[in-house]
């Protein structure tokens, strides 16, 4: 028997020895013979076409951060490719696990403007984790096996495999596939050095005001438990990134809050009172640290990651281990000692009630009946009524902050959200992905009305593979985070911030989805509640106040610890609240 | 502002197509001028080792190898200062045969500036000169007035005085993690 298969089905059998149970894509002209073969194995391989390749890559980022598996992608060349890149920069951004085939044309072709030719690998190296190009048939299974290894190893990324149209098609013999697990350049995982261990140990052990800021790479490490472990050991209260949200459970009583511009007082308060900073799997990005020349004063900053070049790139570090961060709690743990912090656990308490008081009150528990709801109390009230741990999705902007910081968790793996890159149009795609990927979690996707339709298309996927998703639109009538920063720093200039909205119940029906619109505070409790009844998918349209405004906040270029409660109050501690 | 210091940028790589694109975009992206740059086989089989120079600060330019370094197809990068390493440029001069039969003291040129004539034709001779920047800059002042028809420097190419060959430890582990690997 004739043992010879084509570079296409080397590719599917590859994504298949992989574990891949699911992509996201959309065919065309330079991708077909892939699109053939896929054919044969619709059984083994569930391809999800989305309505534009920006939702494919989306719903593969959503797919990937939930479960922690590889996201794949498949389009075509070209206007296709072209059309990933947003989605490439975002995972890129938030460490995202991808593998993203682009259709290419013909070797022969290359670099002759050939139809829908356009230089992927030239234009996505500097956006993706690595990026290569397959000309022929033989490189396949050695080109895939890397590109599995390379994004879900080590801090996670998207890789971008660019198939020439032959190499899809030229023969080579069957081979069974061997999974790359090492490669001489790249180092996933460093070793950890007991020298570091001991070092950081000494330093948690001599602090007395220590504060654990707990990021997406505790996360990506798996190392929720050991992070707890290590927190209550030390007696350390710990705030998390917005992408670290979920590390530990919102009520978990050393759980602080979120830090950064729209963290809670607590937290970033606190980081320029602490006297040692530990920082796990988290870059300290400038929505996190404000003004670095002001940030954390008075501590020593220790700085765990897995990736080298985060080490003093925003923040100079007194010492770091450079290592995967659950090996490393892990076998920090038995080297630090019992501790009990209890007098500087208690100094969070007067910033929690000022912000309880001046800021949460008015943003989730306003009791006019016939008002408007407001976003906060929204995301509050969904979060109450979805329950034990159903998944956050967001879209960017105002919606994602209020919502990120009222949902409460419960489980690992709870947000999703862009964070790096701040992709407006990223939520829906990437709930479908998320509901895939946990198909028994509840979904909830939060978004404003601009970003909902920015990738609104993506209702058809939903229709489609019947994905129950619970989408609820903070329906403003403006783009509101720019709306905010306009009304603080803008002199009140609402340029091009107002939109006019469709009817999105109209739309919903179009597509077939269950929806309603809510425009009063009284509506809100029974319409979350029928939205969650309901079996499938459901739009709630909430008319939200134009003038909710996200507090606390750090203006830019401010030192953390300037807080703003509302827009003529600054944080003091020492005024009664 | 600090002065910035010329550094030299040692890259050892895997030989894969786009690599110093790779490399470049790092740079571009903090708008940092490649004064020089040279690529070639090393020593070690099938790694290629790029050099190239730049002007940065001590801060800036470490975080700059880092990222180089975080390349997948990257094996090593590291970067000097000049007292670091022994380097050496290659510059090539293109002056007319006439201009320099006329002239008394091109041979006194020549010799002081211990330059050797590759070519000599009719037409055109080419005078190369090995030497740092400042020596191959120097012969370029004087062959200026012989009608210099052309002129070009290669990148610098550097060899470090350090007695550790840190590549060659870096393989070694890695070769240690891979018989490891094998072995689970
Ligand atoms: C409108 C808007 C407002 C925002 N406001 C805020 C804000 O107020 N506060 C805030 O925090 N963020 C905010 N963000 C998000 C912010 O931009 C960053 O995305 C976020 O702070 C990044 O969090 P991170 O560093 O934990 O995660 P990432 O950016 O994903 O970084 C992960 C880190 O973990 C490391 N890592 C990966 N794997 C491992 C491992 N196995 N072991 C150890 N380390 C590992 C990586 O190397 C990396 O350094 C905002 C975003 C938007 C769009
Ligand atoms: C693709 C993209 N374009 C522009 C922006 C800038 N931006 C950030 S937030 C925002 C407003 C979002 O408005 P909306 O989606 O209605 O959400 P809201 O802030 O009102 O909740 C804009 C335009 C962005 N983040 N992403």
């Amino acid at each position: 028997m004739d043992n010879k298969i084509t570079g296409a089905e080397a590719l599917i059998r590859g994504l298949i020895a992989e574990g891949v149970d699911t992509v996201f894509g959309y065919p065309g002209g330079a991708i077909m013979p892939v699109y053939d073969k896929l054919y044969d194995f619709s059984d083994t391989l569930n391809h999800i076409l989305t309505r534009h390749e920006q939702g494919a890559i989306h719903a593969a980022e959503g797919f990937a951060r939930v479960s922690k598996r590889t996201g794949v992608v498949i389009v075509t060349s070209g206007p296709a490719a072209t059309n990933v890149m947003t989605g490439l920069s975002d995972a890129t951004m938030d460490s995202t696990p991808l593998v993203v085939i682009t259709g290419q044309v013909s070797a022969s072709l290359l670099g002759s403007d050939a139809f829908q030719e356009t230089d992927v690998v030239g234009i996505t190296q500097p956006i993706s984790k690595w990026a290569y190009q397959i000309r022929h048939a033989k490189d396949i299974a050695w080109a895939v096996s890397r590109a599995f290894f390379i994004a879900n190893s080590g801090r996670p990324g998207p890789v971008v495999l660019d198939f020439a149209k032959n190499a899809q098609e030229e023969m080579i013999e069957f081979e069974p596939y061997h999974r790359c697990k090492f490669i001489r350049s790249y180092i996933p995982y460093p070793t950890v050095y007991e020298s570091d261990l001991r070092r950081v140990a000494d330093i948690i052990n001599d602090s007395s005001r220590p504060m654990i800021i707990s990021g997406h790479g505790v996360m990506i490490a798996g190392a929720e438990d050991q992070l707890a472990t290590l927190a209550e050991k030390a007696d350390i209260p710990v705030a998390s990134t917005m992408l670290g949200l979920s590390t530990m459970p919102s009520d978990h009583p050393l759980f602080k809050g979120m830090v950064g511009m729209h963290g809670n007082i607590g937290p970033n308060y606190n980081t320029n009172r602490a006297d040692l900073i530990v920082a796990i799997g988290m870059r300290f990005d400038d929505r996190v640290t404000g003004n670095t020349k002001l940030y954390a004063p008075q501590a020593k900053i220790v700085h765990i990651d897995i990736d080298e070049s985060e080490f003093n790139k925003n923040i100079r570090a007194h010492a770091t281990i450079h290592g995967d961060a659950r090996e490393v709690l892990t076998r920090i743990i038995p080297l630090v000692r019992e501790a009990k912090h209890t007098k500087w656990l208690k100094s969070f308490e007067l910033p929690e009630a000022v912000e309880r008081e001046k800021v949460t009150k008015d943003a989730v528990f306003r009791d006019d009946p016939q008002g408007l709801p407001c976003m906060g109390e929204v995301a509050y009230k969904v979060s109450m009524a979805a329950g034990h741990d159903s998944v956050l999705v967001t879209d960017v902007g105002q919606n994602q902050l209020l919502s990120v910081k009222h949902f409460k968790y419960t489980s690992p793996r709870s947000v999703i959200t862009s964070g790096g890159l701040g992709t407006m149009g990223y939520g829906l795609p990437a709930a479908i992905g998320a509901k895939m990927a946990a198909p028994h979690r509840q979904v909830c996707f939060f978004t404003g009305d601009g970003g909902m339709q920015m990738t609104i298309q993506e209702l058809g996927t939903i229709m489609q593979y019947q994905t129950a998703v619970k989408i609820i639109i903070l329906n403003n009538n403006f783009l509101g985070n720019v709306r905010q920063w306009q009304v603080m720093f803008y002199n009140n200039r609402l340029s091009q911030t107002p939109m006019v909205n469709p009817d999105y119940p109209a739309i919903a029906k179009a597509y077939g989805i269950e929806a309603e619109t809510v425009e009063r505070r009284e509506q809100l409790d029974a319409a979350i509640e029928r939205m969650l009844k309901h079996n499938g998918a459901y739009i709630l349209n909430v008319m939200v106040d134009e003038n909710d405004m996200v507090f606390p906040m750090t203006p830019g270029g401010q030192a953390v610890d300037y807080i703003l409660l509302n827009q003529n109050e600054v944080f003091d501690p020492s005024s009664k609240k | 502002m600090e002065q910035p210091t010329l550094f030299t940028i040692a890259v050892f790589t895997e030989n894969h197509i786009g690599l110093l694109n790779q490399l470049s975009i790092i740079l571009t992206r903090r708008a940092i001028n490649i004064e020089s740059i040279t690529a070639s086989r090393c020593l070690i089989p099938e790694v290629h080792k790029i050099t190239l120079t730049c002007y940065s600060d001590p801060v800036t330019i470490e975080k700059v190898v880092k990222q180089i370094e975080k390349k997948i197809d990257v094996l090593k990068a590291f970067f000097y200062t000049d007292d670091q390493i022994v380097y050496q440029e290659v510059a090539l001069y293109k002056v007319p045969t006439s201009r320099l039969l006329d002239e008394q003291n091109l041979e006194e040129i020549i010799r002081r500036h211990s330059a050797r004539i590759l070519e000599i034709t009719r037409d055109y001779t080419v005078v190369e000169k090995t030497g740092h920047i400042d020596e191959t800059e120097a012969l370029f002042e004087e062959l200026k007035r012989y009608d210099l028809r052309q002129f070009v420097r290669s990148g610098r190419v550097a060899i470090t005085k350090s007695p550790i060959e840190y590549v060659d430890r870096f393989l070694a582990e890695q070769e240690q993690r891979r018989q490891n690997l094998d072995r689970q």
